[in-house]
Protein backbone atom coordinates (compact mmCIF):
# COMPACT_ATOMS: atom_id res chain seq x y z
CA UNK A 1 0.00 0.00 0.00
CA UNK A 2 0.93 3.52 -0.80
CA UNK A 3 1.06 6.23 2.04
CA UNK A 4 -0.51 8.65 0.24
CA UNK A 5 -3.71 10.02 2.24
CA UNK A 6 -7.21 8.39 1.60
CA UNK A 7 -8.80 9.47 -2.17
CA UNK A 8 -12.21 11.66 -1.15
CA UNK A 9 -13.39 9.13 -4.19
CA UNK A 10 -11.76 5.69 -5.65
CA UNK A 11 -13.43 3.28 -7.43
CA UNK A 12 -12.23 -0.55 -8.55
CA UNK A 13 -12.76 -2.37 -11.68
CA UNK A 14 -16.45 -1.19 -11.86
CA UNK A 15 -19.06 -1.94 -14.89
CA UNK A 16 -22.39 -0.83 -15.58
CA UNK A 17 -24.49 -2.97 -18.62
CA UNK A 18 -27.45 -0.89 -20.24
CA UNK A 19 -30.34 -3.59 -20.60
CA UNK A 20 -32.82 -1.61 -22.78
CA UNK A 21 -33.96 -2.29 -26.23
CA UNK A 22 -31.69 -4.88 -28.37
CA UNK A 23 -28.30 -6.15 -27.48
CA UNK A 24 -27.28 -5.43 -23.84
CA UNK A 25 -24.82 -1.99 -24.04
CA UNK A 26 -21.64 -2.04 -21.86
CA UNK A 27 -21.78 1.40 -21.03
CA UNK A 28 -18.64 1.14 -18.36
CA UNK A 29 -16.85 -1.62 -19.03
CA UNK A 30 -13.70 -1.85 -15.88
CA UNK A 31 -13.14 1.34 -14.48
CA UNK A 32 -10.67 1.99 -11.71
CA UNK A 33 -9.81 5.56 -10.88
CA UNK A 34 -8.60 7.72 -7.59
CA UNK A 35 -9.46 11.06 -6.82
CA UNK A 36 -7.46 13.28 -4.32
CA UNK A 37 -8.45 15.43 -2.14
CA UNK A 38 -8.46 19.25 -4.06
CA UNK A 39 -7.98 17.80 -7.27
CA UNK A 40 -9.72 19.03 -10.19
CA UNK A 41 -10.36 16.02 -12.73
CA UNK A 42 -12.24 16.30 -16.34
CA UNK A 43 -13.23 13.25 -17.62
CA UNK A 44 -13.64 14.05 -21.51
CA UNK A 45 -14.79 11.43 -24.35
CA UNK A 46 -17.64 11.07 -27.04
CA UNK A 47 -21.29 11.18 -26.42
CA UNK A 48 -21.74 7.49 -25.78
CA UNK A 49 -18.80 6.57 -24.34
CA UNK A 50 -20.35 6.07 -21.03
CA UNK A 51 -19.03 8.95 -18.95
CA UNK A 52 -22.61 10.18 -17.62
CA UNK A 53 -23.10 6.55 -16.67
CA UNK A 54 -19.59 6.68 -14.93
CA UNK A 55 -20.61 9.64 -13.16
CA UNK A 56 -23.91 8.74 -11.65
CA UNK A 57 -22.45 5.55 -10.67
CA UNK A 58 -19.74 7.74 -8.77
CA UNK A 59 -22.78 9.92 -7.35
CA UNK A 60 -24.95 6.33 -6.49
CA UNK A 61 -27.26 7.58 -9.04
CA UNK A 62 -27.26 4.45 -10.22
CA UNK A 63 -25.99 1.27 -8.76
CA UNK A 64 -22.92 -0.77 -10.50
CA UNK A 65 -23.32 -4.11 -11.96
CA UNK A 66 -19.51 -4.93 -10.81
CA UNK A 67 -16.95 -3.17 -8.75
CA UNK A 68 -16.77 -1.09 -5.86
CA UNK A 69 -16.72 2.78 -4.38
CA UNK A 70 -15.08 4.39 -1.59
CA UNK A 71 -15.96 7.68 -0.60
CA UNK A 72 -13.12 8.82 2.14
CA UNK A 73 -12.30 5.02 2.52
CA UNK A 74 -15.45 4.28 2.53
CA UNK A 75 -17.07 1.51 1.14
CA UNK A 76 -20.22 1.56 -0.21
CA UNK A 77 -21.62 -1.57 -1.15
CA UNK A 78 -23.36 -2.15 1.47
CA UNK A 79 -24.70 1.39 0.84
CA UNK A 80 -29.27 1.65 0.67
CA UNK A 81 -30.61 4.00 -1.88
CA UNK A 82 -31.49 6.03 1.33
CA UNK A 83 -28.05 5.60 2.67
CA UNK A 84 -26.67 7.13 -0.85
CA UNK A 85 -29.17 9.85 -1.00
CA UNK A 86 -27.64 11.47 2.41
CA UNK A 87 -24.38 11.22 1.29
CA UNK A 88 -25.49 13.52 -2.08
CA UNK A 89 -27.32 16.11 0.43
CA UNK A 90 -23.99 15.79 2.63
CA UNK A 91 -20.70 14.68 0.70
CA UNK A 92 -21.40 14.97 -2.80
CA UNK A 93 -23.16 17.68 -4.46
CA UNK A 94 -24.18 17.27 -8.15
CA UNK A 95 -25.08 19.64 -10.94
CA UNK A 96 -26.53 18.41 -13.80
CA UNK A 97 -26.57 19.55 -17.63
CA UNK A 98 -30.44 20.52 -17.59
CA UNK A 99 -29.57 21.99 -14.27
CA UNK A 100 -32.84 20.02 -12.50
CA UNK A 101 -33.92 23.05 -9.94
CA UNK A 102 -37.24 22.82 -8.65
CA UNK A 103 -39.74 24.62 -10.84
CA UNK A 104 -42.49 25.34 -8.05
CA UNK A 105 -40.16 26.40 -5.64
CA UNK A 106 -38.30 29.80 -5.74
CA UNK A 107 -34.17 30.51 -6.47
CA UNK A 108 -34.04 30.60 -2.87
CA UNK A 109 -35.98 27.87 -1.52
CA UNK A 110 -34.00 25.51 -3.79
CA UNK A 111 -30.41 26.72 -2.55
CA UNK A 112 -32.12 25.95 1.46
CA UNK A 113 -33.35 23.00 0.40
CA UNK A 114 -31.04 20.42 0.75
CA UNK A 115 -29.12 22.40 3.80
CA UNK A 116 -32.73 22.39 5.59
CA UNK A 117 -33.36 18.48 4.60
CA UNK A 118 -29.33 17.70 6.15
CA UNK A 119 -30.40 19.53 9.53
CA UNK A 120 -29.46 22.54 9.23
CA UNK A 121 -31.20 25.48 11.52
CA UNK A 122 -33.19 27.65 9.34
CA UNK A 123 -31.24 30.49 10.00
CA UNK A 124 -27.84 29.40 9.16
CA UNK A 125 -29.38 27.64 5.87
CA UNK A 126 -30.54 31.20 5.22
CA UNK A 127 -26.89 32.56 5.81
CA UNK A 128 -25.33 30.68 3.60
CA UNK A 129 -28.02 30.50 0.69
CA UNK A 130 -27.37 34.46 0.63
CA UNK A 131 -23.81 33.71 0.96
CA UNK A 132 -23.55 31.90 -2.06
CA UNK A 133 -25.67 33.53 -3.99
CA UNK A 134 -23.93 36.83 -3.93
CA UNK A 135 -20.56 35.24 -4.52
CA UNK A 136 -22.41 33.81 -7.60
CA UNK A 137 -23.89 37.03 -8.83
CA UNK A 138 -27.33 36.38 -8.35
CA UNK A 139 -28.32 38.57 -5.18
CA UNK A 140 -31.53 40.11 -5.75
CA UNK A 141 -32.93 36.81 -7.65
CA UNK A 142 -33.83 35.32 -4.39
CA UNK A 143 -37.67 35.34 -5.20
CA UNK A 144 -37.12 34.45 -9.08
CA UNK A 145 -38.41 31.24 -10.06
CA UNK A 146 -36.39 28.97 -11.70
CA UNK A 147 -38.67 29.22 -14.91
CA UNK A 148 -37.85 33.62 -14.92
CA UNK A 149 -34.12 32.90 -14.84
CA UNK A 150 -31.49 32.41 -18.14
CA UNK A 151 -29.51 28.99 -18.51
CA UNK A 152 -26.90 30.24 -17.06
CA UNK A 153 -28.46 32.01 -13.83
CA UNK A 154 -30.37 28.49 -13.62
CA UNK A 155 -26.77 26.67 -13.65
CA UNK A 156 -25.57 29.14 -11.08
CA UNK A 157 -28.58 28.40 -8.49
CA UNK A 158 -27.95 25.02 -9.21
CA UNK A 159 -24.33 25.17 -8.19
CA UNK A 160 -24.82 27.49 -5.42
CA UNK A 161 -27.73 24.20 -4.48
CA UNK A 162 -24.61 21.71 -4.94
CA UNK A 163 -22.31 23.69 -2.71
CA UNK A 164 -25.05 24.64 0.03
CA UNK A 165 -23.70 21.49 2.96
CA UNK A 166 -20.18 22.05 1.56
CA UNK A 167 -19.64 18.71 0.30
CA UNK A 168 -16.02 17.43 0.04
CA UNK A 169 -17.04 16.52 -3.89
CA UNK A 170 -18.89 18.14 -6.56
CA UNK A 171 -19.56 15.73 -9.22
CA UNK A 172 -20.22 18.14 -12.45
CA UNK A 173 -22.34 15.94 -15.49
CA UNK A 174 -21.88 18.36 -18.38
CA UNK A 175 -22.94 21.71 -16.48
CA UNK A 176 -22.26 23.64 -19.80
CA UNK A 177 -23.85 21.48 -21.98
CA UNK A 178 -27.32 23.41 -22.68
CA UNK A 179 -25.37 26.80 -22.28
CA UNK A 180 -23.67 29.23 -24.81
CA UNK A 181 -20.49 30.29 -25.07
CA UNK A 182 -20.73 33.19 -22.31
CA UNK A 183 -22.30 30.32 -19.95
CA UNK A 184 -19.75 28.12 -20.44
CA UNK A 185 -17.30 31.00 -20.09
CA UNK A 186 -19.12 31.65 -16.65
CA UNK A 187 -19.28 28.17 -15.31
CA UNK A 188 -15.96 27.49 -16.01
CA UNK A 189 -15.17 30.82 -14.22
CA UNK A 190 -16.59 29.59 -11.12
CA UNK A 191 -15.38 25.64 -10.97
CA UNK A 192 -11.50 27.08 -10.91
CA UNK A 193 -12.53 29.72 -8.43
CA UNK A 194 -14.19 27.24 -5.90
CA UNK A 195 -11.65 24.67 -7.29
CA UNK A 196 -8.54 27.53 -5.79
CA UNK A 197 -10.41 27.37 -2.55
CA UNK A 198 -9.33 23.70 -2.34
CA UNK A 199 -13.38 21.74 -3.71
CA UNK A 200 -12.19 18.68 -5.17
CA UNK A 201 -14.40 18.76 -8.63
CA UNK A 202 -15.40 15.62 -10.79
CA UNK A 203 -16.22 16.80 -13.94
CA UNK A 204 -17.77 15.18 -16.99
CA UNK A 205 -17.52 17.34 -20.45
CA UNK A 206 -17.50 17.09 -24.05
CA UNK A 207 -16.01 20.26 -24.33
CA UNK A 208 -12.27 20.46 -24.05
CA UNK A 209 -12.11 24.16 -22.80
CA UNK A 210 -14.27 23.31 -19.65
CA UNK A 211 -11.95 20.25 -19.71
CA UNK A 212 -8.81 22.13 -19.91
CA UNK A 213 -10.02 23.94 -16.35
CA UNK A 214 -8.90 20.89 -14.28
CA UNK A 215 -5.70 19.76 -13.53
CA UNK A 216 -6.52 16.50 -14.88
CA UNK A 217 -7.71 14.92 -17.51
CA UNK A 218 -9.11 11.65 -18.26
CA UNK A 219 -9.94 10.60 -22.03
CA UNK A 220 -12.72 8.25 -21.85
CA UNK A 221 -13.72 5.40 -24.74
CA UNK A 222 -15.74 2.93 -25.22
CA UNK A 223 -16.52 2.60 -21.31
CA UNK A 224 -12.97 2.54 -20.54
CA UNK A 225 -9.75 5.07 -19.57
CA UNK A 226 -8.15 5.49 -22.65
CA UNK A 227 -5.72 7.95 -20.80
CA UNK A 228 -5.55 9.60 -17.92
CA UNK A 229 -3.07 12.70 -18.12
CA UNK A 230 -1.80 16.07 -15.48
CA UNK A 231 -1.99 19.16 -17.68
CA UNK A 232 1.27 21.19 -16.84
CA UNK A 233 1.08 24.04 -14.57
CA UNK A 234 3.29 25.92 -16.76
CA UNK A 235 2.68 25.36 -20.80
CA UNK A 236 5.77 23.36 -22.47
CA UNK A 237 8.42 25.65 -24.42
CA UNK A 238 8.15 25.38 -28.15
CA UNK A 239 5.25 26.61 -30.07
CA UNK A 240 2.40 25.84 -27.65
CA UNK A 241 0.06 28.94 -27.39
CA UNK A 242 1.84 31.30 -29.22
CA UNK A 243 1.87 29.12 -32.45
CA UNK A 244 -1.55 28.49 -32.07
CA UNK A 245 -2.45 32.70 -32.28
CA UNK A 246 0.25 33.34 -34.14
CA UNK A 247 -1.37 35.48 -36.92
CA UNK A 248 -0.10 34.45 -40.64
CA UNK A 249 0.91 37.77 -42.93
CA UNK B 1 3.62 41.22 -41.18
CA UNK B 2 3.30 43.37 -44.09
CA UNK B 3 -0.24 44.09 -44.90
CA UNK B 4 -0.91 44.33 -41.37
CA UNK B 5 1.28 47.45 -40.81
CA UNK B 6 -0.25 48.67 -44.57
CA UNK B 7 -3.56 48.91 -42.61
CA UNK B 8 -2.28 50.57 -39.60
CA UNK B 9 -1.02 53.24 -42.21
CA UNK B 10 -3.91 53.69 -44.04
CA UNK B 11 -5.27 55.83 -40.87
CA UNK B 12 -2.55 58.38 -40.97
CA UNK B 13 1.00 58.36 -41.13
CA UNK B 14 3.51 56.60 -37.90
CA UNK B 15 6.56 55.90 -36.79
CA UNK B 16 7.74 52.03 -36.18
CA UNK B 17 7.35 52.22 -32.49
CA UNK B 18 4.20 53.74 -32.80
CA UNK B 19 3.11 50.94 -35.15
CA UNK B 20 3.81 48.56 -32.73
CA UNK B 21 2.31 50.03 -29.50
CA UNK B 22 -0.90 50.47 -32.09
CA UNK B 23 -0.77 46.64 -33.14
CA UNK B 24 -0.38 45.50 -29.04
CA UNK B 25 -3.59 48.04 -28.43
CA UNK B 26 -5.68 46.11 -30.78
CA UNK B 27 -4.37 42.33 -30.74
CA UNK B 28 -4.06 42.24 -27.22
CA UNK B 29 -1.52 40.89 -24.86
CA UNK B 30 -2.63 37.48 -26.03
CA UNK B 31 -0.69 37.67 -29.58
CA UNK B 32 2.98 37.43 -29.49
CA UNK B 33 4.21 40.67 -29.74
CA UNK B 34 6.58 41.16 -32.86
CA UNK B 35 9.47 42.53 -32.01
CA UNK B 36 10.48 46.75 -33.15
CA UNK B 37 13.60 45.38 -34.70
CA UNK B 38 11.00 42.90 -37.10
CA UNK B 39 8.59 45.83 -37.80
CA UNK B 40 11.78 48.32 -38.89
CA UNK B 41 13.11 45.79 -41.07
CA UNK B 42 9.33 45.01 -42.59
CA UNK B 43 8.93 48.68 -42.92
CA UNK B 44 12.28 48.79 -45.31
CA UNK B 45 11.03 46.30 -47.10
CA UNK B 46 7.61 47.45 -47.32
CA UNK B 47 9.29 51.16 -48.59
CA UNK B 48 11.57 49.38 -51.37
CA UNK B 49 8.57 48.00 -53.02
CA UNK B 50 7.31 51.20 -53.04
CA UNK B 51 4.06 50.51 -50.73
CA UNK B 52 4.94 53.27 -48.35
CA UNK B 53 7.48 55.82 -48.13
CA UNK B 54 8.90 57.42 -44.97
CA UNK B 55 10.27 60.86 -44.61
CA UNK B 56 12.98 61.60 -41.82
CA UNK B 57 12.35 63.87 -39.39
CA UNK B 58 14.42 65.78 -37.21
CA UNK B 59 14.70 65.78 -33.55
CA UNK B 60 17.17 67.85 -31.24
CA UNK B 61 18.39 65.62 -28.64
CA UNK B 62 17.20 62.00 -30.41
CA UNK B 63 18.42 60.08 -33.46
CA UNK B 64 15.76 61.02 -36.32
CA UNK B 65 12.72 59.02 -36.41
CA UNK B 66 11.14 57.87 -40.17
CA UNK B 67 7.47 58.92 -40.23
CA UNK B 68 5.52 56.73 -42.94
CA UNK B 69 2.96 57.02 -44.83
CA UNK B 70 1.16 54.74 -47.35
CA UNK B 71 1.53 55.46 -51.27
CA UNK B 72 -1.02 54.83 -53.76
CA UNK B 73 0.04 51.40 -54.64
CA UNK B 74 -0.31 50.93 -51.07
CA UNK B 75 -3.32 51.47 -50.50
CA UNK B 76 -4.39 49.27 -53.83
CA UNK B 77 -1.84 46.31 -51.85
CA UNK B 78 -4.61 46.81 -49.34
CA UNK B 79 -7.50 47.03 -51.29
CA UNK B 80 -6.44 43.78 -52.65
CA UNK B 81 -6.21 42.61 -49.13
CA UNK B 82 -9.12 42.52 -48.54
CA UNK B 83 -11.06 41.69 -51.11
CA UNK B 84 -9.36 38.24 -51.51
CA UNK B 85 -10.91 35.89 -48.91
CA UNK B 86 -8.70 33.58 -46.65
CA UNK B 87 -7.48 30.07 -47.17
CA UNK B 88 -9.46 27.72 -44.46
CA UNK B 89 -7.21 26.26 -42.27
CA UNK B 90 -5.29 23.04 -42.83
CA UNK B 91 -5.57 19.59 -40.75
CA UNK B 92 -2.27 18.94 -39.03
CA UNK B 93 -0.22 17.94 -41.62
CA UNK B 94 2.51 16.81 -39.38
CA UNK B 95 0.75 14.45 -37.04
CA UNK B 96 -1.74 13.55 -39.68
CA UNK B 97 1.63 11.91 -41.58
CA UNK B 98 2.81 10.24 -38.57
CA UNK B 99 -0.38 8.73 -37.59
CA UNK B 100 -1.14 7.52 -41.00
CA UNK B 101 2.73 6.56 -41.58
CA UNK B 102 2.93 4.68 -37.95
CA UNK B 103 1.87 1.38 -38.92
CA UNK B 104 4.18 1.15 -41.60
CA UNK B 105 7.00 1.97 -39.32
CA UNK B 106 6.29 0.05 -36.73
CA UNK B 107 7.84 2.40 -34.45
CA UNK B 108 4.69 4.33 -32.77
CA UNK B 109 1.41 2.80 -31.33
CA UNK B 110 -1.51 4.72 -33.16
CA UNK B 111 -3.24 5.18 -30.32
CA UNK B 112 -0.52 5.82 -27.96
CA UNK B 113 0.37 8.92 -30.51
CA UNK B 114 -2.88 10.25 -30.29
CA UNK B 115 -3.16 10.58 -26.47
CA UNK B 116 0.20 12.18 -26.73
CA UNK B 117 -1.19 14.64 -28.88
CA UNK B 118 -4.16 15.30 -27.09
CA UNK B 119 -2.11 15.73 -24.09
CA UNK B 120 -0.15 18.52 -26.20
CA UNK B 121 -3.67 20.57 -27.29
CA UNK B 122 -5.04 20.38 -24.18
CA UNK B 123 -1.88 22.07 -22.44
CA UNK B 124 -2.21 24.36 -24.91
CA UNK B 125 -5.75 24.80 -24.35
CA UNK B 126 -5.42 25.63 -20.84
CA UNK B 127 -2.90 28.15 -21.47
CA UNK B 128 -5.05 29.52 -23.93
CA UNK B 129 -7.46 29.76 -20.85
CA UNK B 130 -5.11 31.42 -19.01
CA UNK B 131 -4.67 33.74 -21.31
CA UNK B 132 -8.62 35.10 -21.72
CA UNK B 133 -8.59 35.25 -17.65
CA UNK B 134 -5.82 37.57 -17.46
CA UNK B 135 -6.53 39.62 -20.57
CA UNK B 136 -8.29 42.48 -19.97
CA UNK B 137 -12.08 42.35 -20.55
CA UNK B 138 -12.68 44.89 -22.30
CA UNK B 139 -10.54 44.30 -25.35
CA UNK B 140 -13.37 42.63 -28.11
CA UNK B 141 -10.51 42.00 -30.76
CA UNK B 142 -8.13 40.10 -28.20
CA UNK B 143 -10.79 37.96 -26.86
CA UNK B 144 -12.13 36.94 -30.09
CA UNK B 145 -9.07 36.21 -31.30
CA UNK B 146 -8.03 33.55 -28.54
CA UNK B 147 -11.85 32.55 -28.59
CA UNK B 148 -10.99 31.84 -32.74
CA UNK B 149 -7.81 29.47 -31.27
CA UNK B 150 -9.60 27.53 -29.02
CA UNK B 151 -12.47 26.66 -31.31
CA UNK B 152 -9.95 25.51 -33.68
CA UNK B 153 -8.16 22.99 -31.08
CA UNK B 154 -11.59 21.94 -29.69
CA UNK B 155 -12.15 20.92 -33.65
CA UNK B 156 -8.69 19.34 -33.48
CA UNK B 157 -9.55 17.23 -30.15
CA UNK B 158 -12.74 16.15 -31.97
CA UNK B 159 -11.25 14.99 -35.04
CA UNK B 160 -8.47 13.07 -32.69
CA UNK B 161 -11.33 11.73 -30.55
CA UNK B 162 -12.64 10.60 -34.60
CA UNK B 163 -9.75 9.08 -34.98
CA UNK B 164 -9.55 6.94 -31.97
CA UNK B 165 -13.08 5.68 -32.08
CA UNK B 166 -11.87 4.19 -35.83
CA UNK B 167 -8.38 3.30 -34.70
CA UNK B 168 -9.17 1.50 -31.30
CA UNK B 169 -8.82 -1.96 -31.84
CA UNK B 170 -12.31 -3.87 -30.93
CA UNK B 171 -11.95 -6.97 -28.70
Amino acid sequence: MSDSPTPVLRAEGLVKTHHGEGAPAQAVRGVDLRVRHGEFVAITGPSGAGKSTLLHLLGGLQRPDGGSIWLDGECTDSYSEARWAVERRKRIGIVFQFFNLVSNLSVADNVELPALLAGVSPKRARAEREELLAELGLGGKERSMPGELSGGEQQRVALARALVNHPPLLLADEPAGSLDSKGTREVMRLLSRFHQRGQTILLVTHDARLASAADRVISFFDGRIADDAELDVVPPPGTGISGVLQLKD
Amino acid sequence: MRLPLLALLARGPAHGYELKQDLEQVLGSAYPQPNVGQIYVTLGRLEKSGLIEGEEIEQSSRPNKKIYHLTDAGREALRAWYEETADEPRVRDEFFMKLALAPQTRLADQIALINKQRRHYLNTMRGLSKLAAAENRDNRMAHLLIEGAMLHLQADLDWLERCQEELEEPE
